[in-house]
C-alpha cells in the first residue's frame, strides 16, 4: 500500500509543477493551428510568455473550454449566441482561412476555370458527372474540356473546412441544402473521401479529371490548379489575399450577435464568396483570471503584430476595423 | 572470512519459524500481486465496456436495433440519421478480402521457410517477415496511398474491370470506375499488414512437429507436399488457426492504414473498386469534430466493434474447441 501511496504522490507532485510551468493554454480548431504556434513562438521570444495549443479539432476544443479544462478554446464554425450566453462565454474571429475549389485537369491552367456555387453543389451532388457537361461548358465557353467522368474528392474526416464548404454549398444550391446541408461531417452523396487537407490535394494532384476543395495555402503550396468562382453580386473572382479580405469587411460584424457571421457567400463585388473565420472562444467570468487576461494580451499583440506572420502563412488577418470592435468587446466583457 | 563470520554472529542462533514464515509472506505476496495483475485485465475491460454503453446509450435509445441496419449516416441532418451498415459491410469485406489473400500468401510462406528453405536464405526471408511486422501502420497508409492506389487505380484495375466486364457475378464485384482509394486497395493492404502474423506463428508451431514424425512419414516414401499436408498442418492445426484469428482481430481492427486508403464513403457498393468505410476509419476521422448524438453513434459503432471482434475470437475458440475433441478422438 505504501508503494501504491508513493507512486499517486509522485503523480500528485508531477502534475501540480506541470500545472505551474504551463503558460496560456488553449484548444481546438486544427486549421488554425500552423498560424497560432507562429504567434506563440514570437510572442515567447518577445515577452518570455508562451502559449500551449493543442489542434484536437474544433468540437473537442468547444468541449474543453465549456470543461474550463483550458484558457481558450478555438473553433472554426461560431457557436451560435444562445449557446454563448448559456455558457457564459464570448467570441471572436481571430483570423480568417479561404476554400478555392482545385481541379486536376490536363491544359488547365490555374484562374482559368470558373465556378459557381450552384455548379459546384451539383458535381457533389453527383448531378453533373463529366467535364463537358453543358453547365460547366457555360460558365467556360472558351475552355476546351475533356468528355471524362469527373472523380470527386472531399473530407473524410470532421473538419472545419469542410463545413466553410458545405455551409457555402448549401447557400447557394438548394437542393445540397435538402439533402446534404451544412456541417463538419455531412451525408456525402458521392466521391471519395481523403484525410485532412494534405489529403484532398494529395488525392487531387494524384487523381487525373478529379476535383476537391483546399484551403487556399495547400492550393498555392501544392502548386494546384485553383479555380475563379462568381460571387453573389455575380462576379467573376480570382483567389487573392484582396477578394478574402474584401469578403470579411463586407460581413455585417457590427449586427451580428457575439460576431455570429459565417464568412460564405458575403455580398460586394470583390469578396471571394468561400471564406471562412476561425473563432476563439473565452469565458468571461474564467476562474483562472490572470490566465484569461494572459490571453486576452496575447491575442491583442496578434492582432498588432501578427499580420505578416499570417500572411506568410496564408492566412488573412482580420481588418482593421473588426479589430477595433473586438477589442471593445474584451474591454466590456472580459471581467479581471 | 573474518566478515563472513562477524555476519554469521549478527543473524544470531538460527531460527527456522521466523525464516518459514518469511518465506510464505513473500509467497503470499507473490499470490496477491499475481492475482490482482490477473483480475485487473477484468476489471479494465468491464470499465471500458461499461464506459462504451454508458457514451453509447443515447444513441442506443435514439436509433435502438435499427442502427444495425440503416444504411444512411448524415450527422449534419436535424436530428441527425445514423446507421452502421455501411461500416459494417466495410469492416466485413475488407477483413474477409485481407483474409483470403494473407492466409495463402502467408501459410506458403511458412512451410517454404520451415520445409524447404535452403538454410542461406531463411535468415533474410524470416528477417523480412518481422521488420514487415514492425513497420508503422501510418507508413503503410502512406505507401498505399502514393505507391499502391496510383498502380491499382492505373494498371490492375482496369485490366480486372475489362476481364470480367458482363461476366454475372463478378462483372459487378470488379466494376468501374477505377479509385486510387477503395475497399481493395485497404483489402490489400490489410493483408500485407497481417501477415506477418500469420507467418511467424505458423514457423513458430511448424517448428514444434516432432522431426521423428516427419522423418516416419518421409521414410514411407512420402513428397514434402504429402508430409506438410499430412503430417505438419494437422499437428500444429490448433496453434496456426490461433494466428489467423490474431491476425483477423488486427484486421478487423486497423485503423490508420485504411482511413487513409479506404475512400471512406458510407454508401455500400457492389464493385470492391468503389469507396468505402470501416467501423474504425469511420470513428477515426469523425470523431474529433463530433458532438451530441453524432458522437454517441460513433461511439456505438466502437461497441459494435468490440462485439464483432468478441463474437470471432469466441468463434475461433469454438472452432478449436472442436478441433481439440475431434483430435481426442
Amino acid at each position: 500500500m505504501n508503494f501504491l501511496r508513493t507512486i499517486v504522490a509522485a503523480g500528485l507532485v508531477a502534475a501540480s509543477t506541470s500545472a505551474f510551468a504551463a503558460d496560456i493554454t488553449g484548444a481546438g480548431a486544427t486549421f488554425p493551428f500552423p498560424l497560432y504556434s507562429k504567434w506563440a513562438d514570437a510572442y515567447k521570444k518577445e515577452t518570455g510568455n508562451g502559449l500551449n495549443y493543442q489542434s484536437i479539432g474544433s468540437g473537442a476544443g468547444i468541449k474543453q473550454i465549456v470543461a474550463k479544462t483550458v484558457t481558450f478554446g478555438a473553433s472554426d464554425m461560431p457557436l451560435k449566441p444562445e449557446q454563448l450566453e448559456k455558457e457564459g462565454m464570448i467570441q471572436w474571429p481571430q483570423a480568417m482561412g479561404a476554400l478555392v475549389p482545385v481541379v486536376n485537369l490536363e491544359g488547365i491552367k490555374p484562374g482559368e476555370l470558373v465556378f459557381s456555387g450552384e455548379l459546384l453543389g451539383d458535381i457533389y451532388l453527383g448531378k453533373v458527372k463529366k467535364w463537358d457537361d453543358p453547365a460547366i461548358a457555360k460558365l467556360n465557353p472558351k475552355v476546351k474540356l475533356p468528355s471524362d467522368a469527373i472523380t470527386v474528392v472531399r473530407r473524410s474526416d470532421g473538419s472545419g473546412t469542410t463545413f466553410i464548404w458545405t455551409d457555402f454549398l448549401s447557400k447557394s444550391n438548394a437542393e445540397w441544402k435538402a439533402k446534404a446541408g451544412s456541417g463538419t461531417a455531412v451525408e456525402w452523396p458521392t466521391g471519395v473521401g481523403a484525410k485532412g487537407n494534405e489529403g484532398v490535394a494529395g488525392n487531387v494532384s494524384q487523381t487525373r479529371n478529379s476535383i476537391g476543395y483546399v484551403e487556399y495555402a495547400y492550393a498555392k503550396q501544392n502548386k494546384l490548379t485553383y479555380g475563379a468562382m462568381i460571387n453573389k453580386a455575380g462576379k467573376t473572382v480570382q483567389p487573392t489575399i484582396g477578394a478574402f479580405q474584401a469578403a470579411a469587411a463586407n460581413a455585417d460584424w457590427a449586427g451580428a450577435k457575439n460576431y455570429f457571421v459565417i464568412l460564405t457567400d458575403q455580398p460586394g463585388d470583390a469578396s471571394w464568396p468561400i471564406t471562412g473565420a476561425t473563432f476563439i472562444l473565452m469565458h468571461k467570468d474564467a476562474t483562472d483570471k490572470a490566465a484569461s487576461q494572459e490571453a486576452v494580451k496575447f491575442f491583442k499583440w496578434a492582432f498588432e503584430k501578427g499580420d505578416k506572420m499570417a500572411e506568410e502563412l496564408d492566412y488573412i488577418p482580420m481588418p482593421d476595423s473588426v479589430v477595433k470592435q473586438i477589442e471593445k468587446t474584451w474591454s466590456a466583457e472580459i471581467k479581471s | 572470512m573474518a566478515v563472513e563470520s562477524d555476519v554469521m554472529e549478527a543473524a544470531g542462533p538460527y531460527d527456522r519459524a521466523r525464516a518459514l514464515s518469511a518465506f510464505k509472506l513473500g509467497d503470499v505476496t507473490f499470490y496477491w500481486i499475481t492475482r490482482a495483475c490477473a483480475i485487473s485485465v477484468l476489471l479494465i475491460l468491464g470499465g471500458i465496456i461499461l464506459s462504451l454503453i454508458v457514451g453509447a446509450w443515447p444513441a442506443i435509445r435514439e436509433y435502438g436495433a435499427a442502427f444495425l441496419w440503416t444504411q444512411r449516416w448524415a450527422p449534419s441532418a436535424d436530428p441527425p440519421v445514423l446507421g452502421a451498415l455501411g461500416p459494417i459491410y466495410g469492416t466485413l469485406i475488407t477483413s474477409v478480402i485481407a483474409m483470403m489473400i494473407a492466409i495463402p500468401v502467408g501459410l506458403g510462406i511458412a512451410v517454404f521457410l520451415t520445409e524447404i528453405c535452403p538454410l542461406w536464405l531463411r535468415r533474410p526471408i524470416g528477417l523480412a517477415v518481422e521488420l514487415l511486422a514492425g513497420i508503422p501502420s501510418i507508413i503503410y497508409g502512406m505507401w498505399g496511398f502514393f505507391v499502391l492506389g496510383p498502380f491499382l487505380a492505373n494498371t490492375f484495375q482496369p485490366f480486372m474491370i475489362s476481364v470480367f466486364d458482363g461476366v454475372p457475378v463478378l462483372g459487378t464485384i470488379f466494376a468501374g470506375p477505377p479509385s486510387y482509394l477503395s475497399l481493395f486497395n485497404a483489402s490489400l493492404i490489410l493483408a500485407i499488414m497481417v501477415l506477418p502474423f500469420i507467418t511467424s506463428i505458423s514457423v513458430d508451431v511448424f517448428k514444434t512437429v516432432p522431426p521423428v514424425l516427419k522423418e516416419a512419414a518421409y521414410g514411407v516414401g512420402c513428397t514434402t507436399w504429402e508430409v506438410v499436408r499430412n503430417v505438419v498442418i494437422p499437428y500444429t492445426r490448433v496453434g496456426v488457426i490461433g494466428g489467423i484469428m490474431l491476425a483477423l482481430g488486427r484486421a478487423l481492427g486497423e485503423t490508420m492504414a485504411v482511413t487513409f486508403i479506404i475512400g471512406n464513403s458510407f454508401k455500400i457498393q457492389s464493385s470492391i473498386f468503389a469507396p468505402g468505410t470501416t467501423i474504425s476509419a469511420a470513428i477515426a476521422s469523425e470523431f474529433a469534430e463530433s458532438d451530441g448524438l453524432h458522437q454517441s453513434g460513433l461511439i456505438l459503432l466502437g461497441l459494435l466493434l468490440f462485439v464483432l471482434t468478441f463474437f470471432v475470437l469466441a468463434a475461433a475458440r469454438l472452432m478449436l474447441l472442436r478441433l481439440e475433441k475431434k483430435a481426442g478422438n
